[in-house]
């Protein structure tokens, strides 16, 4: 069974089929080449598959690709400019040394990138608890905190313990 | 690819179950977060499924005039959370909504979802029983309110007929207004894990002593569950140490506590016992008693 359904990724307008049993990971992995999104677990509990839809983090191993109608989903590969430089983000993962193997780096990047543009103020422990749904096996997740805080500076506040505290 | 063999979605409630009392063998989806976890792994399969994602009516979350809470079935955890009405009211269930699975589940899995999948971890489950909530099901032909009690049969099981839709969770004023209430998930990691108890307790105080008390417990037996003998026992006990004591005793003969790769059934009373008195100090205080030194 397949249903037409249109929807923009990264900008970019997309209008065709999908089979009713794909997942929206399939379709941007398989149809379209965002392989960014990465396969891990594949029952949502890892992370390394989030992409914003509308603006929110959402695990797209368990996205009914048929749900995308009308969304604007956003990947990893719509977050540099289309220059090549990287956002400033991307720039405080490299910068904090928050990257290792690189698998769960994308979901990261686009949640904390969710958080940044969300002009928010979080707690520390709200940073963290942003971040959970992504495992990371390589770094300890000290230094994707690091990077988090960095991305947030300025919203980050009252954590007299953080390294960005500016009391 | 999941194992589907056809997806149909509904725009509103009447056109769901008009789809439903045409074709009984539609499986309802909400957020996904159950359904296409089962169809991964085998427990569901050949599946056709019935979206309720794009009835935004569900969504809704408001309190009616009579003060009855109403939380449409498809409001996300996410949402719950964030609800200023529900924290304000019934903090019990937006703690319980924040303590479930991570983020990105939070922004799609709904509570209706939650309920209807009939698990005794449920995170929301024990504050629902503790709150006496009702549930409200749709079928093509009319409607009925359901306590969330009567609604949970065994595991996966629930009291949803075939055509029926799950669409609104009601809690009335006499069941929350005057009362505290504290909710504890007690779990191996912080985020991202199943509940290896969940506790929520409400209470109503008067002058030192309590007026009433409800306990909600989940995976303490194969459903969540009330402890209704310590709830009864503690109706205009004084608020002590031995009261909090005995209560915790009782609640465990609630308990139809098992041994699971999680937790033993004996740890699980242990902690049905402690937990079920922590809960009650702190919902003592948010009561407006006094608080036990």
């Amino acid at each position: 069974m397949f249903k037409r359904i249109a929807f923009t990724v990264n900008g970019k307008a997309y209008n065709f089929e999908v089979d009713v049993r794909e997942s929206l990971l399939d379709v941007l992995r398989n149809h379209l080449g965002f392989t960014g999104a990465k396969q891990g677990c594949s029952v949502g509990e890892c992370g390394a598959c989030s992409v914003l839809i509308d603006g929110t983090p959402y695990d797209t191993c368990i996205y009914l690709a048929v749900w995308a109608d009308g969304k604007e989903i956003r990947t990893i590969e719509g977050v540099a400019a289309k220059n090549g430089e990287l956002s400033d983000v991307q720039k405080a993962f490299v910068e904090e040394g928050a990257v290792q193997c690189g698998f769960c780096t994308p979901g990261l990047v686009l949640t904390t990138t969710a958080m940044a543009e969300s002009g928010k103020e979080f707690t520390q422990d709200e940073v963290k608890r942003e971040l959970s749904g992504h495992l990371c096996r390589c770094t300890g997740y000290q230094n994707i905190l690091k990077a988090a805080e960095k991305s947030l500076e300025g919203h980050v506040c009252t954590c007299v313990d953080s390294p960005h505290y500016k009391g | 690819m999941y194992d589907i063999k056809g997806y149909y979605d509904a725009e509103t409630v009447s056109e769901a179950t008009a789809l439903l009392a045409e074709n009984p063998n539609l499986k309802l989806i909400a957020g996904g977060t159950d359904v296409l976890i089962k169809l991964h792994g085998g427990q569901l399969e050949g599946a056709e499924l019935l979206g309720l994602r794009k009835i935004k009516s569900l969504e809704h979350i408001r309190v009616a005039d009579d003060g009855t809470i109403v939380i449409g079935a498809m409001a996300t955890f996410s949402t719950v959370f964030n609800n200023p009405i529900l924290r304000e009211l019934i903090p019990i269930l937006t703690e319980a909504a924040i303590s479930m699975g991570g983020p990105q589940i939070r922004n799609i899995a709904t509570i209706g979802g939650n309920v209807c999948n009939g698990a005794t971890s449920a995170d929301s489950a024990s504050s629902l029983f503790a709150l006496n909530a009702q549930l409200k099901l749709q079928a093509k032909n009319g409607e009925r309110l359901v306590p969330i009690r009567e609604f949970y049969l065994g595991p996966g099981k629930v009291a949803l007929n075939p055509g029926e839709i799950l669409t609104e969770i009601l809690i009335a004023p006499e069941d929350y207004k005057g009362f505290g209430g504290q909710y504890i998930k007690f779990s191996m990691r912080e985020a991202m894990d199943i509940a290896t108890l969940g506790v929520a307790v409400v209470c109503k105080v008067q002058s030192g002593n309590f007026a009433e008390v409800r306990i909600g417990l989940g995976v303490a037996g194969p459903t969540p569950l009330r402890c209704l003998e310590a709830e009864e026992y503690a109706k205009g006990k004084k608020i002590s140490s031995e009261t909090l004591a005995e209560i915790g005793k009782l609640a465990v003969k609630s308990a139809k506590a098992r041994t699971s790769w999680r937790a033993s059934k004996e740890y699980r009373e242990h902690l049905v016992e402690e937990l079920t008195q922590r809960a009650l100090k702190i919902a003592v205080v948010n009561a407006g008693g006094a608080e036990l030194v």
